[in-house]
């Protein structure tokens, strides 16, 4: 996949971390952490547990706020946008959260209508429409639509967040660990589900994860979070050639060995990577 | 942030040739953003009218996306025009649209009020919470003999918790509340009394009212308020996050570790607190009675033992046992009841202090009826 992306053209950032700094009291998170994310690109993120992953995912989105150090989304500076400008930049990204988070006392439909009906500008059979749409669009059917979120097993908890995520079709998605807690193969079908969507709706998907196999049949690029930074950020064959304890330890154990070797042969452009369940 | 270029709709009619152009961003935030949003759905609508041979094109449009593309597709009756120029990528989202059933799935409408269904289903989940609270109250003996027999091993962590918790915590609001209601008391008997000339039996009457009714009621609905709720959304949202269900996997029985610890500690803390209101109400009357009647402390507290037989010093401590144990009991039967969502959450808490005070308020009453020749 790395491959459809054109080296030549300069690439358009569409989130600028600059020099992050985050601190809990005394725990630092981030230390001077920059990273850069391209448009129409899948940027995994993996480190360790606690390595300060969801955290750098919520300061992007504006939840928390960086100690210091500067992050733009679309070009934009969420800090300095006014209350309007803030909900047109938010109403261009949709974040999947880890556990789904979605709105226990809605039915699955009204989860995925809220974002719509938010709008207060569509009508509601329009809305109802789109909502059925995006529920078959992730994979379920209509008859789920009326089932409450109490009521779903965890890969359709998954699966309605990231269809109340994708609800605005935006631009740019953000997925908490989307196949943390799958069984392979619904983690496969997810894997698929994402690639098609990416197609269809150009996606910028930032994803944090980690499931190796996921990892090497998603992502463009991967930033690897350690040390308080990113320790590196390129396609997944150059990042397993930095020599760091991390690396070493996640990419060249005897699994991530197994999951690597699914890694598409540097072909032409086109040719999908094969699933890695099947390699 | 850019200006979204908004959706457009050209409609040129010439001779036979009916021509339907769209330009624009079709997209969700656009139709949105624009201001002519209803008009353009109007004319969409006037567009289902339009002849099967009209001709569409959709070259002109710069971004569409599944919920632009429904409205067009509802202009359309839900099936591809006949004549239609779109790119390939527009094509999909087309086709994917034309693929999606929504069968099996119709709008719920709120189901209309029926007050005859209601009250039959309100009668019945009285009788099915009486039922369940008959259980519990019989699981709550059983844990009760089983901490008697081996009272090394019970929860003693947890019922010192929840006594630091209801107890310790609650003696601010309840000091304040019980001066302040002491105050009023005073204040409004002593204009009556001074009419009949009878200043005096201020102290009676403060005495009997606060000792016997209402430092024990009083104490109990401010509880119930603040421990009772705070108790049935702490078991809601175990019940929410799967914790009683981790619970039950551990062999950790619900009744001996969450609801036997705190009938325990607010059977402890209540009698407690309902000592601690009669002493701030009392100390309230007292410092009105001195304002407005010229009654002084000494004479106050001298006349109150002989006023105030002591049998309802101890009715009253005995009523904040009962109190007490109501209110945990009712407070970890909605708490359990609780479902795993917040509307529930909302409705299990309301609920719990709503009966938590009236079962307080009836058993008041049977404490009146039953206790009738005592003290008085």
């Amino acid at each position: 996949m790395s491959a459809t992306i054109e080296r030549d053209t300069p690439r358009e950032a569409i989130i600028e971390v600059r020099n992050l700094v985050k601190r809990y009291g005394d725990n630092v998170v981030h230390n001077d952490l920059c990273l850069d994310v391209y448009r129409g690109e899948v940027l995994s993120i993996v480190g360790g547990s606690g390595s300060g992953k969801t955290v750098l995912l919520r300061q992007i989105v504006g939840l928390e706020r960086p100690t210091s150090g500067s992050i733009r989304v679309f070009g934009e500076n969420p800090a300095d946008l006014t209350a309007a400008q803030l909900q047109a930049l938010r109403n261009r990204w949709g974040l999947q959260f880890q556990r789904g988070a979605l709105f226990s006392a809605l039915s699955v439909i009204d989860n995925i209508a809220l974002p719509l009906r938010e709008m207060r500008a569509l009508p509601d059979n329009l809305i109802c429409q789109a909502s059925l749409l995006k529920l078959q669009l992730v994979g379920l059917s209509a008859k789920d639509a009326d089932k409450m979120p109490a009521d779903l097993s965890g890969g359709m908890i998954k699966r309605v967040a990231l269809a109340r995520a994708l609800a605005l079709e935006p631009e740019l998605v953000f997925l908490d660990e989307p196949t943390a807690g799958l069984d392979p193969m619904a983690s496969d079908d997810y894997v698929a589900l994402i690639r098609e969507l990416r197609r269809e709706l150009g996606l910028t998907v930032v994803m944090i994860t980690h499931d190796l196999d996921t990892l090497v049949a998603l992502s463009d690029r991967v930033a690897v979070l350690a040390d308080h930074k990113v320790l590196a950020a390129a396609p997944i064959q150059e990042v397993i050639k930095v020599d760091h304890p991390f690396i070493r330890e996640y990419f060249l154990g005897d699994r991530a060995q197994r999951a690597l070797q699914a890694l598409p042969a540097p072909t032409g452009p086109g040719s999908a990577p094969p699933y890695p369940g099947e390699a | 942030m850019e200006r979204q270029p908004t959706p457009v709709i050209e409609i040129s009619r010439q001779d036979e040739a009916f021509r339907v152009l769209l330009q624009g961003e079709w997209t969700a935030l656009a139709l949105a953003g624009c201001h002519e949003a209803r008009g353009l759905r109007a004319q969409l609508h006037e567009l289902t009218e339009a002849p099967r041979h009209a001709q569409w094109s959709l070259d002109g449009i710069t971004r569409l996306d599944h919920i632009g593309a429904q409205l067009i597709w509802q202009a359309w009756n839900g099936r591809m025009p006949e004549n239609v120029s779109l790119n390939d990528g527009q094509r999909r989202v087309f086709d994917r649209i034309a693929r999606m059933r929504s069968e099996g799935w119709k709008k719920r409408m709120v189901e209309r009020f029926n007050p005859v269904t209601v009250i039959g289903a309100n009668l019945l989940s009285f009788f099915a919470q009486l039922a369940v609270g008959i259980t519990m109250l019989g699981q709550l003996t059983f844990d009760l003999l089983r901490f008697l027999r081996a009272p090394q091993r019970g929860p003693w962590r947890e019922i010192s918790a929840n006594i630091y918790n209801v107890g310790y915590k609650a003696l601010g609001i309840t000091a304040l509340v019980g001066f302040l209601i002491g105050i009023v008391l005073s204040y409004l008997s002593a204009n009556q009394l001074r009419i009949f000339g009878a200043s005096t039996f201020i102290v009676n009457i403060l005495g009997m009212a606060i000792i016997r009714e209402l430092g024990p009621v009083l104490a109990a609905i401010l509880i119930a308020g603040r421990s009772g709720s705070a108790i049935t959304a702490q078991i809601g949202v175990m019940r929410v996050t799967e914790e009683l269900d981790a619970m039950s996997v551990m062999g950790i029985s619900h009744g001996f570790r969450l609801i036997m610890p705190r009938v325990i500690a607010l059977a402890i803390a209540m009698p407690l607190l309902v000592a601690w209101t009669d002493l701030l109400a009392l100390a309230g009357g007292m410092v009105a009675a001195r304002l407005q009647l010229d009654i002084s402390y000494v004479f106050f507290l001298r006349e109150l033992p002989d006023a105030v037989p002591v049998a309802n010093l101890w009715l009253g401590l005995g009523k904040g046992v009962v109190f007490g144990m109501l209110i945990a009991l009712t407070a970890c039967h909605f708490g359990l009841r609780i479902k795993p969502d917040t509307q529930s959450l909302g409705q299990g808490t309301t609920a719990s202090v709503v009966t938590s005070i009236t079962v307080v308020i009836i058993a008041d009453a049977f404490f009146a009826i039953l206790f009738k020749d005592v003290g008085l």
